[in-house]
């Protein structure tokens, strides 16, 4: 896609921020201003957008910012959070009725949304559960909704019901039930055809069916590519026929899918299946966690937000023994490996250098592969002293520099510039520390890039 | 001349007309006019500002066309020392309309041997815009052949076919399975053989982001372009009117295969606004030829700017509409 990420954008309103520890409104609002953007460009409706963004807001300001993270990254853990709690917090399955009796599902939705091959996948899907599905084509506009379905239901090699197209679909609808119940069939899926939520003789159409017989299951059918206008549908085939569930089609798409949002907050209804591709055999579960990375199009800072939590639970000793030696401006060799370390679990420099709170590094700025070597011969560097030169970086005269530059392979200016600017980045740390700014574990604890860290 | 009649006949009955048939009432009922707007602010403000980004956006114009609208609106505001909300909205009217103004050139291959492929993703409308773009052509005379090109959809030649019937056109191609660039070669070869003027390709749906298809479609376009190097050559993109910011991405994926001439907008009888034709033009500078009001075969119709704005904003739904 041609925007700019979201990553991006809150890298950029966060670079003179410093990390703190709380969220002020300042920070919350800042980066919430991007994440609305990204929401609307997402195709997320735009009353929605602000319902939600108010929600979030309130939540955010004044919470703890997590050890590892920045402001915007705490800010954009919390939208995750929430996104994921307003589109179901776990996948649903569609309702069936107990035992032997028949289900009937009642596919709905707009020309072009994809009903008639939703309907086949999920035949096909209750397939493999034991079910025998029989179709029924009520689709009785469209030239050739019928053909459509009848080849469908060969290629997934369950019935198709039809009686042409001179029949009302709610006779149709009732004969295949009928039929279903001869014939041994415990569910029944109306393939109805599509249409426009403000027609009113057709919507009535549906309304007779579900008047007319028992449907168990009304499920509106939903191009994960739609706009704004998604709300409207959702709404008008909630309100005039009633809906229990929604299939978002089309997801194999490069669309962000706002949709989804916009209709399980206005409906309420569970979001049951996405449809992923040409292939009868693509139709997935919905898991909300995906779909909310998928629509904030960050997936990658909520992983690194992920690993980031992972690893600061596990070193939290750690970090706050290091975060108070800082302080003190007694940082030294062996808490610079210690944080390597730790850097490297997090999928090295070049994945979160840009993320770092406090560095105010863009990624783009950074050499990603350079800065990794860079990193790897100051380790080298550092690996080379002995145990007691870590400790007391003071030691180091110029016949131990030399022999830790032959040690590392470096140059022994290397070695000097190296051990220089550590010993300017623990001044700083140190007057940072003195001024009580600072001291939230190692990260929080970074000097600015003035300072010049060394890697 | 008949012709120019039967184009009177067709406009008269307009994009509102067909609307007001029986949907207009709950239309009114969902989609909020613009109108209230401008009624509801004395003086151009933040507050005023604000509101109207959100019309442009609730019509999926999209964040940055809107940035851009706004920003463009806010400078003309500024220069010609508009004080008054409603002097701001036909600044803001104009400055759409005129952006979405089509060259009356643009419609120069419905007169000319023309070959007119039609593409986009699934079901968006295709083979119904085909079937209605070839009721229209063979009404204004001219000999249409149609190519059933999408050979991977189950019955979709079956689809055209009666579309086809209903025109009262020839079809040929139209087996599944069969291999579309070869349908496309056959098509051409009919098409310069029978004498026909307008051909008309359906093409199977495909997401933008399938490479092979679209490579497949590459292929189909390039075999017209060699086989048929004198006919005037149409590549129409039809994208749903509901369709949000992802249309403008599928306009600039498929114009990278298949050099886009004009949109077909369809599904327009519905709430949505489509206004991403609007993020489309300015960015891409494809116009918007035709738009699909309805299911019957008269339901296409030439793109109007001065009816796509109104609806935009919703002015002349109004009884009282001030123009």
């Amino acid at each position: 896609m041609a925007f700019e990420s979201l990553t991006d954008k809150l890298q950029r309103v966060f670079r003179n921020l410093r990390s703190k520890g709380r969220l002020t409104e300042e920070d919350v609002r800042a980066a919430l201003r991007e994440v609305k953007m990204a929401l609307l460009e997402a195709d997320v409706n735009f009353k929605v957008v602000k319902q939600f963004i108010k929600a979030v807001e309130e939540r955010a300001i004044g919470q703890d910012v997590m050890n590892g993270l920045n402001p915007g990254q705490m800010v954009i853990k919390i939208v995750n959070e929430e996104m994921i709690a307003l589109m179901g917090s776990e996948t649903t399955e569609i309702t069936m009725q107990p035992g032997k009796a028949v289900t009937v599902i009642m596919m709905a939705g707009l020309q072009g949304a994809g009903k008639t091959t939703a309907v086949a996948k999920i035949a096909g899907k209750l397939k493999t559960k034991g079910k025998k599905s029989l179709l029924a084509a009520c689709d009785i506009y469209r030239p050739a909704a019928i053909e459509q379905l009848q080849i469908n239901g060969r290629k997934q090699e369950v019935d198709v019901f039809e009686m042409g197209t001179d029949h009302k679909p709610v006779e149709i609808a009732r004969s295949a039930i009928a039929h279903a119940e001869k014939n041994g069939h415990n569910v029944v899926i109306l393939d109805t055809a599509g249409r426009l939520h403000i027609d009113e003789d057709m919507m009535a159409e549906l309304q007779e069916i579900k008047a007319g017989v028992a449907v168990h299951q009304t499920l509106l059918v939903v191009d994960a590519m739609t706009g704004q206008d998604a709300v409207n549908v959702a709404k008008e085939f909630d309100e005039k026929v009633g809906i229990d569930g929604v299939v978002l089609s089309k997801m194999d798409g490069d669309t962000r899918g706002g949709a989804a949002l916009s209709i399980k907050a206005v409906t309420g209804k569970p979001i049951l299946y996405v449809s992923m591709g040409e292939k009868l055999s693509d139709l997935e579960q919905f898991y909300p966690d995906r779909m909310a990375n998928r629509i904030l199009g960050m997936g990658d800072v909520l992983s690194l937000i992920e690993k980031a939590q992972e690893n600061i639970d596990i070193d939290e000793e750690k970090s706050r023994e290091m975060a108070g030696r800082m302080k003190k401006g007694k940082f030294d060799f062996e808490d610079y490996l210690e944080s390597l370390k730790q850097m490297r679990n997090m999928g090295g420099l070049s994945s979160i250098l840009g993320m770092l709170p406090g560095m105010g590094i863009k990624s783009a700025d950074i050499d990603s592969e350079a800065s990794d070597r860079q990193l790897r011969q100051s380790e080298a560097i550092v690996l080379s002293m002995t145990k007691a030169e870590r400790r007391n970086p003071k030691l180091l005269n110029p016949q131990r520099k030399y022999r830790i530059a032959k040690g590392a392979g470096v140059d022994v200016a290397v070695v000097n510039r190296f051990v220089k600017q550590f010993e300017q980045s623990q001044k700083v740390m140190k007057q940072l520390g003195g001024g009580g700014k600072h001291g939230r574990g190692m990260f929080g604890g970074f000097p600015g890039r003035k300072g010049g860290f060394p890697f | 001349m008949s012709e120019e009649k039967q184009e009177e006949k067709k406009e008269k009955k307009g994009f509102f007309a067909r609307l007001k048939q029986g949907l207009t009432k709950t239309r009114d009922n969902i989609v909020r006019g613009i109108d209230s707007v401008f009624s509801g602010f004395s003086s151009i403000d933040d507050d005023f500002y604000e509101e109207l980004e959100e019309i442009l956006i609730m019509g999926d114009i999209g964040v940055n066309a809107t940035g851009d609208i706004l920003e463009r609106l806010k400078r003309e505001v500024k220069e010609k020392h508009v004080k008054e909300p409603s002097g701001c909205k036909q600044l803001l009217i104009e400055s759409i309309r005129e952006q979405m103004q089509v060259d009356t050139a643009a419609y120069d291959f419905e007169q000319e041997k023309s070959v007119i492929m039609v593409i986009g993703v699934n079901g968006v409308g295709k083979t119904t815009s085909v079937g209605k773009l070839a009721g229209r052509l063979k009404e204004s005379g001219r000999k249409v052949l149609i190519a059933a090109a999408d050979t991977f959809r189950a019955a979709a030649g079956d689809q055209l076919a009666e579309w086809a019937r209903r025109a009262e056109v020839p079809m040929v191609g139209g087996s599944e399975g069969a291999d579309p660039a070869s349908v496309v070669y056959d098509a051409v070869t009919a098409a310069k053989a029978r004498g026909v003027d307008v051909l008309l390709i359906d093409t199977a749906g495909r997401l933008h982001n399938k490479k092979n298809l679209m490579e497949e479609l590459r292929k189909m376009n390039r075999i017209i372009d060699r086989e048929f190097p004198d006919a005037h050559r149409e590549n129409l993109i039809v994208l749903d009117g509901t369709t949000g910011q992802n249309a403008l991405v599928q306009a600039r994926e498929f114009g990278e295969v298949a050099e886009l001439t004009g949109i077909i907008l369809t599904k327009m009888d519905g709430t949505a606004k489509g206004g991403i034709a609007v993020a489309i033009q300015s960015e891409l500078n494809i116009p918007v030829k035709y738009i699909g009001v309805g299911e019957g075969i008269e339901d296409l119709q030439r793109f109007d700017a001065d009816e796509f704005v109104n609806a935009l904003f919703d002015v002349s739904g109004e009884e009282d509409g001030d123009d």
